[in-house]
């Protein structure tokens, strides 16, 4: 569905997740996290941020928990403090990208 | 003609392709497979060991049996691969050179890699059937269970047979109540996902079928530490849930040769391929194939055969030298036990998810997709004879392509999913 997003009319599924990463911005990231609880992006918010669209775009696919663990540079404990209850979904929203897909 | 093709991995995957190479090529290639073992295991047959429907000695044959003569067999560990020199270097010192390299490693299992799994009550109330050793413990741990919280753990994808944990659960149930004692056990499915499976319509179809047997679901747990000791699996946000018994599906990497080998693979060890193409973008000569690959579909061997068809077409328009075709859809075809001498079937492609309708044969079937029927059990029996004789011989299917069929699908527009890129 269309939804509006600092004055700019963005794609968004029922549960808030980019259908077009490319509509996304950094202004919009700031908007979608602090609609789910985070006031504040410090730098390791935005490490893990990056490594998520980059993935996504270079890949198709968004990184599991497993890999962000790996790969972004921030532990999973780490992760889960800085994106409460989910981090791989709710990074993934502020980051812009569709909902991650588990593969079966 | 003289094309030295080398294949690592005696498994599902790499034995199908070696036999279909050789039966397009015959003496006109030499073909390698190297493992470092003897031992084929049926994967599928894992799942009834527990519950005494299998008799684990008849689940392993020999792989070199498994190829046809004029396959060169090499037994032995491979140390790395040079993709730069087009070279595999085996342990002993050997080299092997290759003009086409497949990769068929398949799938580790890494317990070691959540906190405490292998700890305290590691194969004593904590187990998994992911192993000929481990389902067998298993089934004499089953044999003395009396009673008590039964807890099966999916920590996270990507796993082989994603299905498996929910057979298990369904056969869990099954087994308790031949027994006589389902009312003394609790079955609780924990799972990483935000559902029984990934896919909605069947996850709709899987879910009713687990609540009307009474398997009680736990969604988006993700597995941080295990404390075998006390009965706990503990998840990163500090939930807990309590078991008597443990079946555990470890996390799944690529094999370690993979992480030894730089360029070829992913963050977690899988060979990063082309997902229509097979052909890895570390060089145009190497290939992967089976549970090997990062492709997002299922690991199993539904998928591996259906690859088959595109890899031994690609391979041979390689050493021609022309353009590959991209022609593998994600196509994958499960069987899903679910007790009572009655089975589910799905069948589903990277765009399209599993749907009702039949198989394989559009409007006649006779097996039914996504619906509990006694023919799709004996279907599931008839599979380990298809594995053996067809699978692992590298024949089609009578009757079923390698690409997924839209014909005799219930589809509507929401079961279709845009290709992500």
């Amino acid at each position: 569905m269309t939804t509006t997003l600092l004055d700019t009319p963005v794609e968004r599924d029922p549960e808030g997740f980019f259908v077009h990463a490319e509509q996304w911005t950094e202004a919009m990231a700031r908007e979608i996290a602090s609609e789910c609880g985070i006031a504040e992006l410090t730098d390791r918010h935005w490490q893990v941020i990056t490594y998520m669209r980059t993935t996504y775009l270079e890949t198709g696919t968004a990184p599991s928990i497993r890999t962000l663990g790996k790969a972004s540079g921030v532990p999973i404990k780490e992760l889960y403090q800085l994106f409460p209850k989910g981090p791989a979904k709710l990074a993934a929203k502020i980051a812009g990208i569709p909902k991650p897909r588990g593969c079966i | 003609m003289h094309a030295r093709i080398v294949i690592i991995g005696g498994g599902t995957a790499g034995t199908l392709t070696a036999n279909r190479l050789h039966r397009l090529y015959g003496d006109r290639a030499r073909i390698t497979v190297v493992d470092r073992d003897d031992r084929h295991v049926y994967q599928p047959g894992l799942l009834f060991v527990p519950f005494g429907l299998a008799d684990p000695k008849r689940l392993v044959r020999s792989r070199r049996a498994q190829l046809r003569p004029g396959i060169h067999f090499r037994l032995g560990e491979v140390a790395h691969i040079e993709t730069g020199e087009d070279r595999v270097h085996l342990d002993s010192g050997d080299a092997l050179p290759y003009d086409v390299l497949v990769l068929a490693t398949g799938a580790s299992l890494l317990p070691d890699e959540t906190e405490g799994l292998t700890g305290a009550g590691w194969e004593q109330r904590v187990f998994t059937f992911y192993t000929l050793d481990g389902s067998i413990a298993l089934r004499d741990a089953l044999d003395s269970f009396d009673g008590g919280r039964l807890v099966v753990n999916m920590i996270d994808l990507p796993v082989k047979c994603p299905v498996a944990p929910l057979e298990f659960c369904f056969l869990a149930d099954w087994h308790f109540r031949r027994r006589g004692m389902r009312d003394r056990v609790q079955i609780n499915y924990v799972t990483s996902l935000d559902g029984a499976f990934t896919k909605p319509t069947c996850n709709r179809e899987l879910s009713g079928l687990l609540a009307a047997k009474g398997i009680e679901v736990t969604t988006e747990f993700n597995t941080g530490q295990v404390d075998g000791a006390a009965g706990r699996i503990n998840s990163w946000d500090d939930r807990q849930v309590a078991f008597d018994l443990l079946v555990t599906i470890p996390l799944h990497g690529g094999s370690q040769l993979i992480a030894r080998s730089p360029g070829l693979g992913d963050e977690i060890g899988f060979v990063a391929v082309d997902r229509a193409t097979l052909q890895s973008g570390a060089a145009p000569n190497v290939f992967a194939i089976g549970d090997a690959t990062n492709v997002p579909t299922s690991k199993a061997g539904s998928v591996a055969h259906f690859e088959g068809e595109t890899l031994v077409a690609n391979i041979q328009r390689f050493l021609r030298g022309r353009e590959l075709e991209a022609s593998f859809d994600g196509h994958t075809n499960c069987f899903i036990e679910t007790g009572f001498h009655k089975a589910l079937l799905i069948d589903f492609n990277y765009e399209t998810e599993p749907v009702p309708g039949v198989f394989p044969e559009p409007h006649v079937g006779p097996l039914p997709l996504l619906r509990e029927s006694r023919l799709n059990h004996l279907g599931k029996l008839a599979f380990e004879w298809i594995y053996w004789h067809l699978l692992l011989p590298g024949h089609a299917m009578p009757g079923i392509s390698a690409q997924m069929q839209l014909a005799g699908k219930e589809l509507d527009a929401t079961t279709i999913t845009r290709s992500t890129r």
